[in-house]
């Protein structure tokens, strides 16, 4: 069981996403950052779609109520346990009492807190992820407060595994991290002001000439007006070559839709399932995390690259995922 | 034979265009899709979402590459998707399901049928009158959980957008937006002009269906009294 001392700026339970249930208009949710939040995952000995805490900016103060097996990836907002920097991309064993909490943001914006077993949330639509609109699923349909008492999962074999390696090094120490971890080639490089790689959107070529240039050729910043459902961002005015009322239909995570104010919206992990703006583009799925890892104030730049493109990116990091899922089992297995 | 093209959403999705304009022709090919995908699920699909004229299919990309000996997913999923909707015929369709809903009209919980009304040069009863006695089509769920995307209201009370949108809708409310009227499930900010409200709840998140409307269902309003609002609202919680 994990206390919660102080909830930070918005912590939720998320998985996956709730998949299902769109068609009802019931919007998917789920991490921003899917990667990060499935390494996390991994490395807890856990599903990849269990549910693990993301963690927003300014990171919760935790206290662990009984020795757990956790992991923290994604952004590095400066974790530390009992005053001591703990490393992130890693299994964590932490001892009963220890205070984990976070600090400084200093690359990207959001991390993923995941604990063997998962966290026991009750599954709501298909779903443990957190709506925070709707007041549903996650933790009590909302962020963490002050109080709040985290509950974990009955642990995998592969957490036992992790743990009983870990407990045989731990000493006295206050937690242990393990002596492998994500391999650095495999993380994304969350540098601000990222360059992210879009394919054309549905509605492309009805924007004007000048329009599709500047969008690969200006930066867009992320403005303070942006949520777990867009980014909002501030550039160029895109407009269409002439106007054109638009039927709504379904948007995705990362579909690029301009409003006819021309400053574009990212939708993300929060989007509305449908939508009547016309989409100039659409994020690459391997790119996701990059711009989930970009906070207020950070410039984004595009550049473009086909659908054949996308998919192949996403493949072969399927596939080196699937190498590191094997990779993993194997150590664990034996032993560690 | 249907008519469609096929487009990528992102790496996971392929969008079906089934039309080109909002029509109840369109609307029949995508309720036929949508009743088949119900019906015989793809074992590769992960949800669809329909709207007017499109039905969107998500997919698992990298499960459909291994499923495909080496063809990229939206090539592989094209391929599969298509002799589906050729083989498609109205057939395919469930029957419409009519839904009646309660309205409490005016008062508290229309604030603007009297704008409505000075609007249209009638009074709020005509308002009234006319709203409840049209027969209407969901063509699309969307926006917020259960939303429907109503068609079919009498061009004698249209109404513009208010220029400044409230805050705060309470959930249940009934509108008019232009030529469109509708029902905010939830709790959202809005421009709709409001006329009434249901006691009935449209969303329903702890049902297996956990919406009051799907797309293809008939609407009809039925006016109520505050008492009787006040009454159903009681035996529905």
């Amino acid at each position: 069981m994990i206390n919660v001392l102080k909830p930070g700026l918005l912590s939720s339970i998320q998985d996956l996403g709730r998949t299902g249930y769109q068609k009802y208009g019931v919007i998917s949710s789920g991490a921003m950052d899917p990667f990060s939040h499935r390494m996390a995952n991994l490395l807890a000995g856990n599903k990849e779609n269990d549910p693990v805490l993301e963690i927003t900016m300014m990171g919760p103060m935790l206290t662990f109520k009984e020795d757990t097996l956790i992991s923290i990836c994604g952004g590095d907002l400066s974790p530390s346990i009992n005053g001591q920097p703990v490393r992130t991309w890693r299994s964590v064993l932490v001892k009963k009492g220890s205070e984990l909490k976070f600090g400084q943001c200093r690359k990207g914006c959001r991390a993923y807190l995941a604990a063997a077993g998962g966290f026991s949330v009750p599954e709501v639509m298909n779903s443990k992820s957190t709506y925070l609109r709707a007041g549903l699923g996650g933790y009590k349909g909302r962020a963490l407060k002050s109080g709040d008492l985290l509950e974990t999962g009955k642990p995998s074999l592969q957490s036992l595994k992790i743990t009983e390696y870990l407990t045989k090094q731990i000493l006295d120490r206050t937690f242990v991290e393990n002596d492998w971890g994500i391999a650095s080639e495999l993380i994304p490089d969350t540098a601000a002001n990222p360059e992210i790689r879009i394919t054309r959107g549905r509605q492309f070529d009805l924007f004007s000439e000048a329009s599709k240039v500047q969008l690969f050729k200006h930066a867009f910043e992320v403005t303070s007006q942006s949520d777990r459902m867009g980014y909002r961002l501030k550039g160029p005015a895109l407009a269409l070559s002439e106007h054109a009322e638009q039927i709504s239909e379904a948007v995705n995570f990362g579909s690029i839709q301009v409003p006819p104010d021309g400053n574009p919206i990212v939708l993300l992990a929060d989007r509305q399932t449908t939508g009547g703006y016309p989409k100039i583009g659409q994020v690459a799925a391997v790119d996701l995390p990059l711009l989930a890892q970009a906070k207020p104030g950070d410039s984004l730049s595009f550049s473009e690259i086909s659908n054949e493109q996308a998919q192949q990116l996403l493949i072969k990091r399927e596939m080196k995922l699937k190498e590191l899922k094997q990779g993993i089992f194997l150590k664990t297995r034996g032993g560690n | 034979m249907m008519r469609y093209t096929l487009h990528p959403l992102g790496e996971d999705a392929v969008l079906v265009e089934l039309g080109k304009e909002i029509s109840k022709e369109t609307h029949r090919k995508v309720q036929s899709l949508t009743a088949f995908l119900e019906k015989h699920p793809p074992e590769w699909m992960i949800e669809y979402i329909p709207a007017y004229t499109t039905v969107t299919i998500f997919y698992n990309p990298f499960e459909a590459y291994q499923l495909s000996n080496g063809q990229l997913p939206f090539d592989f999923v094209c391929s599969l998707i298509t002799p589906l909707i050729e083989e498609l015929t109205e057939n395919d369709m469930q029957e419409p399901q009519i839904v009646e809903i309660p309205v409490c009209y005016g008062g508290e919980f229309g604030p603007d049928l009297d704008f409505v009304a000075e609007h249209n040069g009638i009074t709020p009863e005509e308002v009234i009158e006319v709203h409840s006695s049209g027969s209407y089509l969901v063509y699309m769920i969307g926006f917020a959980p259960g939303f429907p995307f109503i068609g079919g209201m009498s061009e004698q009370i249209a109404a513009p957008r208010r220029d400044t949108p409230r805050l705060k809708i309470p959930e249940r409310t009934v509108g008019i937006a232009g030529m469109q009227t509708g029902i905010y499930p939830i709790e959202t900010p809005g421009g709709w002009q409001l006329i009434g409200r249901t006691p009935v709840k449209l969303f329903r998140p702890m049902d297996e269906s956990p919406t009051l409307l799907k797309a293809g269902d008939h609407i009809k309003f039925k006016p109520i009294s505050l008492e009787e609002y006040h009454h159903w609202e009681e035996t529905e919680q």
